[in-house]
């Protein structure tokens, strides 16, 4: 085995290495798709909890959102009060939200404006399941694109008992939830 | 007023009742006498993702590696390099992605023809590996974040017995395998979800995981890089290109002179000393022995390959559609008295059972088909091992091992030739 005969084989080795890994990756990638993002479909979502406990993130990167054009400003709002509360106001006592991260304001009667500050949100979902079992679901889990680290494979994706987790195009990064058709029947 | 706000309380709880579950737009939107407007939603857009400036950044530190490393063979630049590294795609890039985790991408790309990989993840798992064909592993040397952490705390290295090193150095092929597997079949990113260190970058992860990097890093005071060399996967890859490589880093800058000085420098246990004089058996029986492993190859693949196969149940459970379908088979037969999330999830969604078990039985099917090339994938790796120990090579310098070599330099130092360069700039001076 000549030095100039090793040198050669080791060439050629590295040459067809390098097209092989060249090919297949040309073939995979050819296609020039933009970035993903993870998102949480809020169609799924069931108020685990674990998008609170599971992200890498300390707070987490899930916040409530609320849709206003959907939420129908109950004075008795079902994301807003603990059940069965005393009274209908701010105390600590009747709260849902653990953080107090909601504010109420009153606009006219009988209506109340419902808003979330996401620098105290942690995303535990407490009020999205109560909007959706006695309100109109205006209030639904989202991932801040602003705050997510865009994790390969999303820790809460992973933890997700309904498989609500899903990548989506960077440029459309909300999974927003819109008022049907026609919406409901006016009284 | 008060008994419209307790009729409508009761007309809530009713209509809850009367459309469980899907009920949403219960309410109808009110008709604001005031001057009132709705706020804005605020949907911030995505920070920086993977985007083109990481890919130039991971370019330019393996160029810049590479010089260091074999141009001018400096051990402080190696260094500087290192903690750069760390710094940028480790606390402040926060470990994602790696080109240890673009494995996984691309391997998905591959496979599945669905998936599209975005081309600068492409561009992070070809990158070192391009460099590691011509330039050696570079990348392990002071670009990557895990090898960086463990770069920086190898202080006291102590020399492994060549027997456990070499059944170690095992776990990285298995690594390689069920990662392939897990992504082929859709059980998720492994690499990921058990990456010990980023939760170090990212200062937040599960107990576990914590548990495990901080074990790692006190074991990496003694053992040099053990995740590097017993676990990462995309370390084996990297290997196979390093042993091809067209320049790799030398201890000696000309000609070594046997003088033993590096003998212990390396503390990742890459430097071959020369092969003694005296073969320790007879050339006869030695190429008895090659024989029986050559002939015993076939026979380690297959039941490696019988093996796999008979592992795909465990294996399986990987997977999550498995995991849930044995937690509400289990259930259903009254084995637990609770519910999880997860099937609790489950029962609350429109799949019926038999579909959950129906995917759960072609899940198990593609495991069936996959696990004996993954245990025919491990069989051929040990044979390959013991055929290459069954041949006695001629060395009679000090030289790498291109395959565990990790181009970190530190071997530079101790060798006391003197390159040609600097020998003629110190006469001059």
């Amino acid at each position: 085995m000549s030095v100039k005969g090793q040198i050669g084989r080791r060439d050629f080795i590295r040459a067809a290495a390098a097209l092989g890994i060249g090919g297949g990756i040309w073939k995979t990638a050819a296609r020039e798709p933009g970035s993903m993002v993870w998102q949480l479909d809020p169609q799924q979502c069931v108020q685990c909890g674990r998008c609170a406990t599971h992200c890498v993130l300390n707070p987490s990167a899930v916040k409530c959102v609320h849709s206003y054009p959907i939420c129908g400003y109950c004075d008795l709002c079902g994301g807003y009060l603990q059940p069965g509360a005393k009274k209908r106001d701010t105390g600590a006592e009747n709260e849902l939200c653990p953080v107090s991260a909601i504010t109420r304001t009153f606009i006219e009667p009988p209506f109340f404006q419902y808003t979330i500050d996401e620098d105290l949100c942690v995303g535990c979902a407490k009020c999205v399941k109560g909007c959706g079992l006695f309100g109109n679901g205006s209030l639904y889990l989202q991932i801040k694109q602003d705050l997510c680290v865009h994790c390969n494979e999303c820790a809460i994706a992973r933890a997700c008992p309904a498989e609500a987790f899903q990548r989506i195009p960077a440029e459309q990064a909300y999974l927003l939830k819109t008022r049907p058709e026609g919406g409901p029947a006016q009284t | 007023m008060k008994g419209l706000k307790r009729f409508v309380s009761v007309l809530a709880v009713l209509v809850v009742f009367s459309c469980d579950g899907e009920a949403q737009f219960r309410f109808p939107m009110p008709e604001f006498e005031s001057d009132y407007r709705q706020p804005e939603m605020y949907t911030p857009p995505p920070g920086r993702t993977n985007d083109l400036m990481d890919v130039a950044v991971l370019a330019g530190a393996l160029g810049v590696g590479a010089w260091l490393v074999l141009k001018r063979r400096s051990r402080p630049g190696v260094f500087l390099l290192t903690v750069f590294s760390l710094i940028y795609f480790g606390f402040w890039r926060q470990g994602c992605v790696c080109p240890i985790g673009s494995m996984q991408n691309v391997a998905e790309g591959i496979l599945d023809a669905n998936v599209v990989v975005p081309m600068a993840i492409v561009a992070f798992f070809l990158l070192p590996l391009l460099f590691a064909l011509f330039f050696g592993r570079v990348f392990c040397a002071g670009v990557c974040p895990l090898g960086a952490l463990q770069e920086l705390v190898a202080v006291r290295p102590v020399a492994l017995p060549q027997a456990a090193d070499r059944v170690l150095g095992l776990i990285p092929y298995l690594y390689l395998g069920v990662t392939v597997l897990s992504v082929s079949t859709g059980a998720g990113f492994l690499i990921c979800r058990y990456d010990p260190f980023v939760g170090f970058f990212r200062q937040g992860a599960s107990f576990n995981l914590l548990m495990a990097g901080g074990i790692l890093l006190l074991l990496g005071l003694y053992i040099g890089r053990p995740y590097c060399r017993y676990l990462c996967p995309y370390g084996v890859l990297l290997g196979w290109m390093s042993r091809f490589a067209k320049w790799h880093a030398r201890i000696t800058p000309t000609e070594c002179i046997q003088c033993r000085l590096c003998e212990d420098a390396c503390p990742y246990g890459a430097i071959n000393t020369p092969a003694p004089e005296e073969a320790p058996i007879s050339p006869r029986e030695g190429t008895r022995r090659l024989g029986k492993t050559l002939f015993l190859a076939p026979v380690i693949v297959a039941l490696g390959a019988l093996t796999g196969m008979m592992a795909h149940d465990v294996l399986a459970r990987l997977h999550p559609t498995i995991q849930l379908a044995e937690r509400v088979a289990a259930e259903e037969r009254g084995y637990f008295s609770d519910v999880t999330l997860e099937s609790e999830a489950f029962r609350a969604s429109r799949t019926t059972l038999a579909e959950l078990y129906a995917a759960a039985h072609a899940v198990r099917a593609d495991f069936k088909r996959k696990s004996p090339w993954l245990g025919a994938f491990l069989g051929l790796v040990v044979a390959w091992k013991l055929v290459a120990l069954s041949i006695k090579r001629k060395r009679v310098d000090y030289e790498v091992d291109r395959v565990a070599c990790v181009s970190c330099a530190r071997c530079f130092p101790y060798c006391p030739v003197e390159d040609e360069d600097a020998k003629t700039q110190k006469h001059k001076a």
